[in-house]
């Protein structure tokens, strides 16, 4: 006889008011394998793993684990099951040391020096077992987003998980610190643990997962074994139609110049140079791309030309002419038809708390169209955010419900509906598709290169390579806030911007 | 890491929630009423029918739930912007000193243009002073808590000050104004509703009570239907974003303190031109802080501060009228129910949340 599979889920429905988040969701994860979870935003990914993890009960289905059926209310249920969780945004205090995190809510008595103790000896062991080097004293703040991702891991086996469950979790790491992740991911996997991936990101599907299933609208629409799909058979079940994994673009007619910077640099609080004598020429109808590993001066690059920032020396040229200081400023620019999507869409480009009609006017709530004199008309913005929602695809098409129950994806396209409709000149985007599942990635580069094809210039910033060299018409490589090199889209490799990036300066630069 | 937020229905959110927590807290009152050798039921009764039982019961509630609702709301408005102004006893007090200086300075007006002038000499006043922590927040960044407090005791030793030096009615002993002249005062209630057939009970009741009702529809419509209430709530609520919206976070806090000092100043036009007639030391009596408690109730919803508003306004004429009752029953004791009114409304109300929820659910699924 099989073993029982380390979880078994059957009939998961769990609806939020109207949205049926989960419904009928049966899911089998064999012991010791790595399954994966794929699905666009807003599919019911999450929600199935909080439902696992104890956040939300389920409204029905059962849930088993090892065999054994299993209530889950809490996340302290979960644990005591053996599952552990690392979300995509750590639950660490930065503060504290390692240890000190690893044993925090497990202290094991009122004083801690028995339970650091244990720890120090478990944490030990651990490091041995899955060649997870990271020193227990190292404050955790002070530590790379990988290695805090290790103490998140850490933490959970600490707490004896048996299944690890990983929420997107290469978001926020570079592609070599990605590589260690899966190394480790297989590590625990030969020791016998169960660990589900969630992730958009094909690539990593198929090469760490041994068993995929693949979530639409909150249904499961399919189980596979990993050697039997491919990237795009996963895609098109996700999407529920074919989807371009490629960009289609077609050559750039490339006019005047609109938006120029010369000599432009930036201090920040402490007085650091964080871009350093950038000179940039942006044209009508082009793409620039900006490629830098990131904290390289691209945040400020983009900051700076939206008028958040102030430079420190430089001029900025908008339509040839030279702007004041007291042009730099948001709403000026905006007035002038320069449009930004923020590189972080939760923190700048949305209040979360706000309805999703009321972000639509974000930045534009001075427009006479939305009200008269001081009074704003909430039949007026509610219109318009269904007409611009409708425009956009946004799920669900309902302008009064929270932005922060939005998915990654539908939010981002509130942000473009409101930065795109009003015909920018110049549009400067930040990570456009970070945290963006492939359905909504492909319909915003679609939405980019149509802007672009009628004579928009768009300063495009990303820490995704790939898709800073699929959307480009010319690529400029930043590194310790000075341009280290330029190159055509056509001439651009990854090697050779690699080295751009690094700081490798460019003789013709 | 904070709990998961608990989603209800919105019924639930705004009448459901507030009516277990006022619950909750009138049964732990109880316990403390039985604690000291009292009926609980007993007091209740005679609390609330000295609050609402009688014409001058209500009248006096009124009173003091129009204080309630200035101080409120002047907590509430500061709350949107992301402000907790807990100056309102300075505030109003200043107010309180721009309306005397305006009302005596200006002794030979009709009523139809002193009444008005007086209430604006109020609101610049309490303005100015909640301006002064909004302007030390946004370029210097001092926090207007420390700040709010700070300032209400620069106050009161301001009026202080003035009613013995400089405004003060000559020859008295007493620390107060002379009488305001007879245009500058504002109607009382059963003098107001007399034409109509009303015959009321005197009470301190006036038409500042009015002037109240229409601060709560003015702040509604302020926060949720004007531009600057959209700024004042993105501020509010994320700076960042403000920011990168073109609306300057430093501009909305000053402009959000000076609108919440406005409102404090409501208490002295109820207090000074309403009932006193002049200005007196310490009017503010400590409502500034019970607004507070209102705002906190009230979610910073102008409906909710009306209520919680009028809550208080029971809780402190019912209260005064139990201790005159039941002497065990100090005023003292009423402190201590709105204590725990707060306590239940403000911090426990996410223990409720998360029961009612439960409750909720099992409701639905059963049915």
């Amino acid at each position: 006889m099989r073993p029982a599979p380390a979880i078994a889920l059957t009939g998961i429905s769990k609806r939020f008011g109207p949205v049926a988040a989960n419904r009928d969701v049966s899911l089998s994860v064999a012991a010791g394998s790595i399954h994966g979870i794929v699905g666009e935003n807003g599919a019911g990914k999450s929600t199935l793993m909080s439902i696992l993890y104890g956040f939300y009960e389920a409204d029905a289905g059962e849930i088993r684990i090892a065999g054994a059926p299993r209530r889950i209310r809490s996340p302290a249920d979960a644990i005591a099951a053996g599952i552990g969780m690392v979300h995509q945004h750590f639950m660490l205090v930065e503060t504290l040391s390692v240890v000190e995190n690893v044993v925090l809510g497990a202290e094991g008595g009122a004083f801690l020096k028995g339970g650091i103790g244990k720890a120090r000896t478990a944490l030990a062991r651990l490091s041995r077992d899955y060649g997870l080097a990271i020193d227990p004293d190292a404050i955790v703040g002070e530590l790379s987003v990988g290695l805090q991702q290790r103490v998140e891991i850490l933490k959970a086996l600490y707490r004896g998980a048996e299944i690890l469950i990983l929420d997107e979790p290469t978001a926020v790491l570079t592609p070599a610190e990605a590589d260690q992740l899966f190394a480790l991911l297989r590590a625990l996997k030969a020791q016998g643990k169960t660990v589900i991936l969630i992730t958009h990101k094909l690539r990593e599907i198929m090469e760490v997962t041994d068993r995929v299933s693949v979530m639409r609208r909150g249904e499961m629409v399919s189980h596979v074994a990993t050697a039997e799909t491919s990237p795009p058979a996963l895609a098109e079940a996700m999407v529920g139609r074919r989807v371009l994994l490629r960009v289609e673009k077609g050559p750039h007619e490339r006019g005047a110049p609109v938006l120029e910077a010369v000599g432009l640099s930036c201090r920040d609080g402490r007085g650091t140079e964080t871009l350093k004598d950038v000179n940039l020429t942006l044209h009508e109808g082009e793409i620039v791309g900006i490629a830098g590993v990131a904290g390289n001066g691209q945040s400020e690059l983009l900051e700076v030309l939206a008028g958040l920032i102030q430079p420190s020396r430089g001029v900025i040229r908008l339509g040839g002419q030279i702007l004041a200081a007291a042009d730099r400023h948001p709403a000026r620019l905006r007035e002038r038809g320069l449009m930004h999507i923020p590189e972080d869409r939760q923190r700048s480009g949305l209040v979360t708390a706000f309805s999703a009609a009321e972000n639509a006017i974000l930045g534009y709530q001075h427009d006479p169209a939305f009200g008269s004199g001081p009074l704003l008309s909430p039949a007026r913005i509610e219109a318009h955010a269904r007409e611009a929602f409708a425009a956009y695809d946004v799920r669900p098409p309902d302008p009064a419900l929270k932005t922060a129950k939005f998915s990654g994806g539908n939010q981002q396209k509130i942000v473009l509906a409101r930065e795109i409709e009003r015909g920018p000149k110049v549009l400067l985007v930040g990570q456009p598709t970070r945290g963006v599942d492939i359905g909504a990635i492909e319909f915003i580069h679609r939405r980019l290169v149509a802007l672009r094809d009628q004579g928009v210039a768009i300063l495009l910033v990303s820490v995704e390579l790939e898709e800073v060299m699929a959307l480009s018409d010319r690529i400029i490589a930043l590194c310790g806030g000075r341009i280290t090199g330029e190159r055509a889209a056509e001439q651009a490799d990854e090697r050779d911007l690699g080295l751009l990036m690094a700081g490798v300066a460019d003789e013709a630069a | 890491m904070s709990a998961v937020p608990v989603d209800l229905p919105r019924w639930a959110d705004i009448a459901l929630v507030p009516l277990v927590s006022v619950a909750a807290a009138l049964l732990v009152a109880g316990l403390v009423v039985v604690g000291i050798g009292e009926n609980p039921l007993e007091a209740t009764a005679l609390l609330l029918r000295g609050a609402l039982g009688s014409a001058e019961g209500i009248g006096f509630t009124l009173y003091y739930a129009t204080n309630f609702i200035f101080t409120g709301l002047a907590v509430a408005v500061a709350f949107h912007a992301g402000l907790f102004n807990i100056g309102g006893e300075g505030q109003a007090t200043v107010a309180g000193i721009a309306m005397a200086i305006a009302c005596l300075a200006l002794p030979a007006l009709p009523g139809f243009l002193a009444v008005p002038i007086a209430i604006l000499g109020a609101a610049a006043g309490g303005a100015l002073w909640a301006f002064i922590p909004g302007w030390l927040q946004a370029k210097r960044g001092s926090h207007v808590v420390i700040t709010t407090i700070m300032l209400n005791f620069v106050a009161a030793t301001l009026i202080v000050y003035l009613l013995r030096e400089i405004i003060g009615k000559p020859g008295s002993m007493q620390p107060e104004t002379p009488d305001f002249p007879a245009g500058a005062i504002l109607t009382p209630m059963h003098q107001l509703l007399a034409p109509f057939g009303f015959t009321l009970p005197a009470t301190p009741l006036n038409s500042a009570f009015f002037l109240a009702l229409m601060a709560l529809f003015a702040v509604w419509l302020l926060i949720w239907r004007t531009r600057l209430g959209y700024a004042i709530r993105t501020v509010g609520a994320n700076p960042r974003a403000a920011a990168y919206a073109g609306i300057s976070p430093a501009a909305v806090t000053m402009i959000a303190m000076a609108i919440s000092g406005a409102l404090a100043g409501g208490l002295a036009v109820n207090e000074a031109l309403g009932v006193q007639h002049r200005l007196v030391l310490d009017f503010t009596a400590g409502y500034g802080f019970v607004g507070i408690a209102v705002a906190l109730m009230g979610r910073g919803h102008p409906a909710g501060v009306g209520l919680a508003a009028l809550l208080f306004g029971v809780l402190y004429q019912g209260g005064a009228e139990l201790s005159f009752d039941k002497p065990a029953i100090t005023r003292d004791m009423v402190v201590v129910i709105g204590g725990v009114l707060v306590l239940f409304a403000g911090a426990l109300d996410g223990l409720f949340r998360r029961v009612i929820a439960t409750v909720l659910r099992i409701g639905r699924g059963a049915a």
